[in-house]
Formats: structure tokens, sequence, C-alpha cells
């Protein structure tokens, strides 16, 4: 049986988080699952717009919900794989349900445009959410051909999906248990990781980088603790902070972490039998080829534009090591 | 204990007391839906869950007093809501169901309608990002980061070019935004919520 769904891809699906994307499409067909993009959906305004316009950013959302319900053709049901469009597009629909006040407000500007939306039409939902309630872990076992056995991960949730959590989702909203499962079931070591929905540092990494750093050395600095060859987690901007700013974490601490984060329907294609390529394998900046290896999946080398690229901080730190700085002697000894 | 003083207790139970005219008042009006800010108890649960309450001005519970003693000013040049990160903790752990995190948006707008806060930093990242929403309907990245960097970490910048380099080799960045097609609609919608907005 097939679901269909009304697809929300969001901004960071389409760039940042583009091996979350394409591993997504790659599993849809086997889990079945049918995505039918809302069509011209814009942004869900993360957390900036409700910064500056309360009403403005519920409008934004607005048009989105509008767009979903003019489009559902047999579904109701939008999903998002981001958490903070799930969360801002969630939000908006209950809010606009309880507040007679906003409901009337967003309208009037969605009639700016010509549109209109009956708060409740679409229900929204997270695609962890559809994949372990909907599909079902047992379905889900059935996929699997090639059991992540003896990969050791830490299941990271971030905050937005598990909280506030209105509409009852989850068993706990600072320790669920529904990706644990699911890793679980394609036969990882998943550890019991009490960090799994601490901040991943959020827009701090554009704001003040030292704050950013901390949350994400305690997280990757947890996982370490906890001997995970890597993270796996479902949320775009979670995976950016921790992979892309790694590096600049282990600078500012002069650590040395190697922490991958890979994103679980990365590893769902894994387990069922899909090729790296196609999963977006190979594109984080925390290289999982050598996590990935030591359960016999070889990723691809990557291309080599990409080196050059990695070359370059490397390169840089050699010429700082000529500078008697107290920090080189820590690294030399790392 | 004697039975008067239970009974005393018992016959008034607590409520939320928000002057009218009061700061305390203002930012609830400012908050769509009931945001049970006046029912804060002080207890301080959302400072304790607060993953950068470090590095806050005030944590959020010394900024629930503040309000309440009409510290508008303090209140609004306070570093607090623009170091929340969205996490919820303090929201699902408050014992008094305090909105906690919707508050701090409220505050942000107030903040940036008055240009209060010292460090311009985090309201010109929210401005910028949103500039990109109104001119194509979708965030773009690569700008968002070059035009914020720029303004506010130039000597950080050579730094970041790696960063960035990496995300476009790996194609996760893009040189150009998308632009949405009915981004006159947007437009239109965005305009007119606005409108409200201020007329509110």
């Amino acid at each position: 049986m097939t679901t269909k769904l009304l697809f929300y891809p969001g901004c960071s699906l389409q760039r940042t988080a583009r091996p979350y994307l394409d591993s997504l499409v790659a599993i849809s067909p086997l889990i079945g699952i049918e995505l039918e993009e809302i069509q011209d959906w814009n942004c869900c305004g993360a957390t900036e717009y409700i910064a500056i316009h309360h009403l403005a950013s519920h409008a934004l959302v607005g048009r989105n919900l509008a767009l979903a319900a003019q489009q559902s053709n047999g579904t109701h049901t939008v999903m998002a794989a981001c958490s903070a469009c799930y969360l801002n597009l969630a939000k908006t629909d209950s809010y606009m349900q309880v507040n007679a006040q906003l409901n009337r407000q967003v309208n009037d500007a969605l009639q700016a445009g010509g549109l209109h939306y009956q708060p409740g039409t679409v229900r929204i939902r997270h695609l962890l959410d559809i994949i372990v309630n909907d599909i079902g872990i047992e379905e889900i076992r059935k996929q699997v051909v090639r059991p992540l056995k003896g990969l050791r991960i830490a299941p990271y949730y971030g905050c937005m999906i598990a909280r506030p959590d209105r509409d009852n989702r989850w068993d706990n909203v600072e320790h669920p248990l529904a990706l644990d499962k699911l890793m679980k079931a394609i036969g990882a070591e998943v550890i019991d990781f009490p960090l799994k929905t601490h901040c991943c540092g959020g827009h701090m990494t554009q704001i003040n980088m030292p704050t950013a750093y901390e949350l994400i050395r305690r997280l990757v600095y947890g996982a370490a603790q906890y001997h995970a060859d890597l993270m796996v987690t479902l949320c775009p901007m979670c995976q950016l902070n921790l992979d892309a700013y790694q590096s600049e974490m282990n600078r500012h601490f002069h650590t040395n972490y190697h922490m991958p984060i890979l994103y679980f329907t990365q590893l769902m294609g894994l387990a069922f039998g899909l090729e790296p390529e196609v999963l977006g394998l190979g594109k984080e900046f925390v290289n999982a080829s050598q996590a990935l290896s030591r359960i016999g999946i070889e990723v691809p080398a990557a291309e080599p534009e990409l080196e050059m690229v990695e070359d370059k901080p490397a390169r840089k730190k050699k010429e700082k090591a000529g500078l008697p700085m107290p920090q080189m002697l820590h690294s030399e000894e790392e | 204990m004697d039975d008067q003083s239970l009974r005393v207790q018992n016959a008034s139970p607590p409520t939320a007391v928000s002057p009218p005219g009061s700061f305390l008042q203002e930012v609830i009006e400012a908050t769509p839906g009931d945001s049970r800010l006046g029912m804060c108890i002080q207890c301080g649960t959302c400072g304790g869950s607060c993953p950068s309450a470090a590095d806050m001005n005030h944590t959020p519970r010394q900024i629930f007093a503040m309000i309440r003693a009409d510290l508008r000013e303090e209140v609004l040049r306070s570093n607090t809501p623009w170091y929340c990160v969205s996490c919820y903790f303090c929201t699902v752990r408050c014992p008094q169901e305090v909105h906690i995190t919707d508050v701090m948006y409220t505050l942000k707008s107030m903040a940036i309608r008055e240009k209060r806060y010292d460090d311009s930093t985090a309201p010109d990242f929210s401005q910028t990002f949103i500039g990109y929403i109104e001119s194509y309907g979708r965030s773009y990245e690569l700008g968002l980061a070059t035009r914020h960097n720029l303004r506010h970490r130039p000597l950080q910048l050579p730094s970041m070019v790696p960063l960035g380099l990496g995300m476009l080799a790996r194609r996760r960045m893009d040189f150009a935004p998308q632009r949405i097609e009915k981004i006159e609609q947007l437009q239109a919608i965005l305009a007119r919520a606005i409108e409200l907005e201020v007329g509110v």
C-alpha cells in the first residue's frame, strides 16, 4: 500500500541538507511513500521571521497551508522532514485553531493574495512520525537486506521535533524513543544517548560563535564518551551545525573530535541495500567513510575538487604552527 | 498552623496580576494567544533548563521579574531573547505552563521596533534573513552568510571561506537564490499582515 503525502521540502532540503532530500527520495518507494511537492511553497520563516513580525510570520506559513489545502487530492497530510519547518507549519495551524483573532487576521492577509485557509484542513506531520507511527517498524524491518550490524550510533533528535509537541506525537518530549527503535530495526547498535534532544546551537552559529561551539562540543563529546561511531539526525539545522562547524569547534577548544553526522534516511537506505552515492553520502564535512567501512560499506572517495577545499584549513594550521602559541603544543600532543 | 490561615489561603487562589498600562500587560497583549506570563512563580526552572543561559545578560526568570517590575528599558536592552535558541526546554518544563519561547519572540520584535538592543548582530541576522524571504520567497544561505559576516565579522570572514567553499563544492549551497513563481502574491500577503500588525 502506498501512502500519499503532500510534501513540504523547505529551503534547507534543497541545498544545505541535499543529502537528506536525496536519501528520502531514494527510500520512499521502498517504504511505500509517494511524495507530492506543494507547488510554489515559500520559506517557513525559520526562527527569524517571527522575531520581527509576529502576524506576518503566521501569514507566511499560512500561504503554505492554503496552497497545501488547495492541492490536496486524496490526502490531507502535509509532511515536512525539517524540524523547524514542521514546527512552524504545525504551530501556525494550531494557533489559528485556538485563536480566533489570529485566524481572522491571517486570513485577512491571505486574502490580499487571493487565498484562504481554514485551520485544521491539513494535518502537519514530521517524516519520522509517519515512518514510525504510520508505516510501522515491522514494515521497515521487512525491507532490510543489509543490517547495519556493528555500527554504534547516537540517535539525535534535536529540539523542534520533540518540543513543544502540541499534537502529542511522541512518548516523551525530552527522551523520545521513535528514532532509537527505528535504528535498532535496521540493525544498528543504538546507545541510550542522554543528550538526544539537547540543542545543537540553532542560530547561534551566526550570532555568537562561542555559545554555539559550546553546545556543539557537549553533543559531540557526549556521543564520543559513549563510543558512538556516528550521530544520526533528522534535522537540517542540527546536521549543519554539528557537521560543518565541527572543525571550527575543535579549533576553538583545541580538541580533535571526529564524529560523523548522518541523516536517518541515509542509514535506512544503506540497510535497504541502496548504493551510498544515491543517498548523498560523501557530502558531509566530517567524513563518515571510516565509520561505515567498519561494517563493510565503502563510500566512494570524495571528488578531487572537494579534497582541495578540505586541504585549505589544514594548510593554514601548519602556517600557524610556526608561531609560539600555547595551543599548538596541545594540538601536537594529539 | 490553625484553620484560619488555611482558609485564607484557600479563599484566594493565585491570580495573574497585570496592572493596565504596565509593561507586563504590554508584553502579554503583544503575544498571540494566552502566554500565561502573569502566572510565573519565579521558580527558575526556565533558567536551569536553558542551554545558553550562561551567556545571557539575564536568565529568563530574571527577565520575567524585570518585566513585572516595569524595567522596560533594561529588558529590551538585554541580550536574553536574542540568545534564546528556541529549544522549548523551558516551555515544556515550566510548572505554570508559561509560553516562554513565544514571550522571547515578542521581546525580540519589541526591541527591534524600538531599536533598543545594544549589539545589532542578532537583530541584523533576522533582518537579513527575512529580507531574502521577502525578495525571493525562500532563504538564500550564501547571500545570508556573506552579507552577515561582512557586516559583523569582517575579520573572521577569511576563516569562514573554507566552510563556504566546502558547501559550494558539495553542492550544499547555490550561487544564486531561488525565486518562487508567485512572489508578488507572497509580498501582497506579507504587506497586508504587516499593515494589520502595526494597526493592532
